[in-house]
């Protein structure tokens, strides 16, 4: 097994070199049934029992394409600003236990999806050069031997998978770095689950990705050799192994040698890459025409069928919460960029939009939002946008300080209510304008000294004054209210 | 010559006329069943047409069938009718081996829709034919099992691939078959053993079922001793099926009216190319029955359409090219044949030089150099606008024909082994049946004359695609032009004793 010079430290790549990233990702399809038969598509059943003739690629057996399957992908390639496209199923010919018919039926020249892009968080767009369809093989287990196929005493495979639909999403090779590469791969799995098209579990292998990494001398438009990483399990994995990868290529380059195209296996105990050898290397896979299954042709009713429901993508989800937040065209500061980006990726973001539209504070209801209620996503995905809303009324308006704010809304995310009826059962019940002037009378009686400095115009005197009103009132009064109360006082 | 009957010696009343009488109650499927059996115990040793008769499936069968009838209930059109069926035609239970050694003990765990609709008209599944292995051949010699021999002469071949099921219908081992024709592999072995053999249009048939040879080419279709049993098989199995994509969601109707409506106003193309390219014996056929057709009223003209001939060079790209990717699931993990080795790779290769024979092997690793890189345009991109053309060429023609007259082979049968030591000489025997099968048009071989010898020719009917209807008018007024004798020996005896 070759691994390459070992890089010193992987991650501290020269500074001279930028890595240059694309991704294949392979997401399976969450349609009730396979693709094209109908055994369930289901994950976690035993061992080869959701299957059938034409799943296992029993002699006379043929391949009826799953309509919603169809569907999904045109939603997919919608969500991701792809061109939806007739298209063509071919054969990928290649002999491997697990693959029921030793062929796999994809899309080659003409997948349904095509040049579409995909919106970083940061604002950086990555091109999206195509999304296809294909079925899914089953799922081979090679006891001894290392667990690799060759040198294995036994291999036993499971074809409940063989046939599941997939779409292969490729990138255009825009990203940068491992940072980049991840933000990009949890993009796509919020818009994949988004579109409905995936349940988005990466522990499962509903999500696989590929890497394909290379580096180049920083300043050139020319692409290096390109290595492609496979077994990149989690998004930690991805990132890991695209540092190791840029560092191993750096250090090749460095050295004088050259950056060798190969498939490269990502071994995540011993945090590197290494060649796999196969002969799948080597491998011709023969495209043809899928002689069983007719030409894909989309037309406009099918598209608007199939699209129809599909909601607001995560980046349009940002855009609209930063309108709602600053106004249109506004520079968002890097923090707010933050708490947008958290909203939307734990689904909030609708509930804020609503509550201020009825009038909320907007940068209190997103801080709110993204600090607090992200606390417990689930219950506050349950929240009553009207208890919400008349909650941070309560607190913009002084009638909560902002600590007695959270509390009640802590109390409403673990059992819900109204928050006026919390906050009385808390004892928050914000103070009478007479009892205050009453409890100012008292601190002002009290302390004479400290009142003739803040009436002389010795404004930071104020906090210590309000500080014994809020002691005197144990807590219930509102900070802001009585700086009010002492100023107005003042005259 | 040998000849085979019915035990009682009694006229066969053809398959539409059986039926009648079983579902009038006039006959017993039961004891049709036990005629057909005594029939292939007696005959079947010498002929090899069966790779295995389903006795007790089959008189369970005509048991049901009597039952239906004497409760009043409809049995369907084929009821009782005995049907033998292509063993690569998957039957649930029973050994479906495309008479291979690869598949020789696999067992499908279901029907065929081709088989389905049969049994649900009432047929009775006799048993499985002999074929060359996995339909690649003209002469059932590539089956792994043994050839079959023609019924008229068993020193010859049947033809071939579908050679058991032309040469059950032909020894009146069952009166009705099913075959599958890629190349011609219906209509060449029909007219090798002066049967009607119908290779339907493209997807008017369910493939699923079928194990595939060449997906893109392969259609099921019927064998009978006469054009009204062939249109009747085709009635009850055509149509669409949800199971197969390419099949076609069109109604199926009047094909059996159509064998008896005439050739009037028929406007009839003969291809003069084919014509120079066959036997005197199989050329001058096609002219007398361009002569019988002009006779009964239909427009008879020679057409030169000389691109047809490039079908069969396109023919030998595209279906081994298909075949390489279909056959490629023998690889003795799942089914069928394994020879273990010491890993995966050897374990498939193994395997596979075992289970395939000659020829099959030769036609995988034709068509996998034909898919291969650097090398798709020259072969198989290039093979496809062949067929392009095949279909132009066609299309041209149907501008001013409604149907086209062909030989159906350049000879007649042939003996057997004379041909094994040439594969190109074998290819060449389905010269004028691959052009259809490229355009996805129907054509049928209607027997028509006997040679010198005493050896059965066949005409072929081709017509456009979904013009089963003009086909069977033509062939109906051709069947009864025929020569006296020129279809199936029981008809002919019959007809001797008339
Ligand atoms: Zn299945």
């Amino acid at each position: 097994m070759s691994t390459g010079p070992a890089p010193a430290g992987a991650g501290r790549a020269s500074a001279d070199f930028e890595v240059v990233v694309g991704l294949e990702v392979h997401c399976e399809l969450s349609t009730a049934t396979k693709l094209f038969c109908g055994c369930p598509n289901r994950f976690g059943s035993e061992p080869n029992t959701q299957v059938c003739p034409v799943c296992l690629g029993l002699p006379g057996a043929l391949p009826v394409l799953n309509r919603r399957a169809v569907e999904l992908a045109v939603r997919v390639g919608r969500a991701l600003h792809c061109e939806i496209r007739p298209s063509t199923f071919h054969r990928k010919n290649y002999f491997y236990p697990d693959m029921p018919k030793d062929f796999q039926i994809s899309q080659y020249d003409e997948p349904i999806d095509v040049d579409g892009y995909l919106e970083l968080p940061s604002g950086r767009r990555i091109g999206i050069e195509r999304a296809h369809i294909e079925e899914d093989t089953g799922k081979t287990t090679h006891l001894g031997g290392g667990g690799r196929i060759h040198g294995a005493d036994r291999s036993l495979v499971d074809y409940n998978r063989a046939g599941v639909p997939l779409v292969e999403i490729v990138s255009r090779p825009d990203m940068r770095s491992a940072d980049e590469a991840r933000a990009y791969v949890a993009e796509l799995r919020a818009i994949l689950v988004a579109s409905g098209a995936s349940d988005g579990r990466m522990e499962e292998g509903s999500l696989r990705v590929d890497a394909n990494v290379s580096v180049r001398r920083t300043g050139s438009d020319a692409f290096g050799t390109r290595c492609e990483v496979k077994n990149l399990n989690s998004l930690r994995s991805l990132g890991r192994a695209i540092e190791h990868e840029q560092a191993r290529q750096v250090a090749l380059l460095e050295a004088g040698e050259r950056v060798v195209q190969e498939t490269r296996h990502w071994n995540e105990d011993e945090g590197r890459t290494s060649s796999m050898r196969s002969k799948e290397e080597a491998n011709d896979y023969r495209y043809f025409p899928e002689p069983d299954l007719v030409p894909l042709a989309p037309d406009g009713a099918f598209v608007a069928a199939a699209t129809a429901g599909l909601g607001l993508m995560p980046a349009e989800r940002r855009a609209r919460l930063a309108t709602t937040v600053h106004g249109p065209d506004a520079a968002v500061a890097a923090s707010t960029l933050d708490q947008i980006t958290t909203v939307v990726d734990l689904g909030l973001d609708d509930l804020v939009v609503e509550v201020v539209e009825r009038g909320a504070d907007a940068r209190l209801a997103l801080a709110r939002a993204a600090n607090e209620a992200a606390q417990s996503p689930e219950d506050a995905r349950r929240l009553d946008p009207g208890a919400f809303c008349r909650l941070l009324e309560l607190e913009a308006g002084g009638s909560l300080s902002s600590t007695q704010a959270k509390s009640v809304l802590a109390e409403m995310l673990a059992a819900g209510g109204e928050p006026d009826a919390i906050a009385r059962r808390l004892g928050y019940e914000a103070l009478g304008s007479e009892a205050l002037e009453s409890a100012i009378d008292a601190v002002v009686a009290a302390h004479p000294d400290a009142w003739a400095r803040y009436a002389a115009g010795e404004d930071k005197v104020a906090q210590l004054l309000t500080g014994q009103v809020m002691k005197a009132t144990k807590g219930r009064a509102n900070g802001k209210a009585v700086a009010a109360a002492l100023a107005a006082r003042r005259g | 010559m040998s000849w085979s009957g019915g035990p009682h010696g009694a006229p066969e009343p053809g398959a539409v006329g059986l039926a009648a009488r079983v579902r009038a109650g006039e006959v017993r499927a039961a004891d049709v069943a036990e005629e057909t059996l005594e029939r292939v115990g007696r005959r079947d040793g010498e002929l090899h047409c069966f790779n295995v008769v389903t006795a007790d499936a089959m008189r369970s069968a005509a048991a049901a069938v009597d039952r239906l009838v004497a409760s009043g209930a409809d049995p369907g059109p084929l009821a009782g009718v005995p049907v033998a069926v292509k063993d690569n035609l998957c039957t649930r239970g029973v050994p479906t081996t495309c008479s291979s050694k690869m598949l020789e003990h696999w067992v499908p765990p279901y029907d065929a829709t081709v088989v389905t609709r049969l049994v649900a008209a009432g047929a009775l599944v006799v048993g499985k034919t002999n074929l060359d292995e996995f339909a690649m051949g003209s002469s059932t010699e590539n089956s792994a099992f043994g050839p079959t021999r023609n019924p008229w002469d068993t020193s010859r071949v049947p033809g071939g691939s579908s050679g058991g099921s032309a040469a059950a219908v032909a020894a009146d081992l069952a009166p009705l078959a099913l075959g599958s024709d890629t190349g011609g592999s219906i209509r060449q072995p029909a007219a090798l053993c002066g049967v009607v053999g119908i290779k339907p249009t493209y997807g008017l048939v369910s493939r699923y079922g079928l194990v595939a040879f060449a997906s893109s080419l392969d259609q099921v279709g019927p064998f009978a001793a006469t054009v009204a049993d062939a249109a009747l098989v085709l009635e009850v199995i055509a149509g669409h099926d949800e199971m197969d994509s390419t099949s076609l969601d069109r109604p199926v109707e009047g094909l059996l009216d159509a064998t008896g409506s005439g050739a009037g106003g028929l406007r009839v193309g003969v291809v003069a190319d084919f014509l120079a390219d066959a036997s005197a014996d199989c050329a001058s056929a096609v002219r007398a029955a361009a002569e019988v057709l002009a006779g009964a009223g239909a427009a008879v003209e020679e057409v030169a359409l000389p691109e047809l001939l490039h079908g069969l060079s396109a023919y030998y790209l595209i279906a081994p090219a298909e075949a390489s990717s279909n056959l490629a699931r023998y690889d003795g993990v799942r089914y069928g044949l394994r020879v273990d080795g010491d890993d995966v790779e050897q374990m498939n290769a193994r395997t596979r030089a075992a289970g395939f024979g000659p020829e099959v092997r030769r036609r995988i690793m034709l068509g996998t150099y034909v898919l291969s890189a650097g090398y798709y345009d020259a072969y198989y991109a290039q093979a496809q606008r062949v067929r392009t053309l095949v279909a132009r060429t066609f299309a041209r023609a149907y501008e001013r024909f409604d149907v086209l007259l062909a030989p159906t082979t350049p000879s007649v049968a042939f003996p057997l082994g004379a041909k094994t030591a040439d594969p190109l000489e074998m290819y060449l025997a389905d010269l004028f049946t691959i052009p259809s099968n490229l355009a996805g048009h129907p054509a049928m071989s209607v027997p028509f004359a006997l040679d010198p010898q005493g050896l059965p020719v066949g005409v072929q009917v081709l017509a456009p695609a979904l013009g089963e209807v003009a086909m069977l008018r033509a062939a109906g007024v051709l069947e009864a032009g025929a020569a006296p004798g020129a279809r199936g020996p029981v008809a002919s005896r019959s007809e001797a004793g008339r």
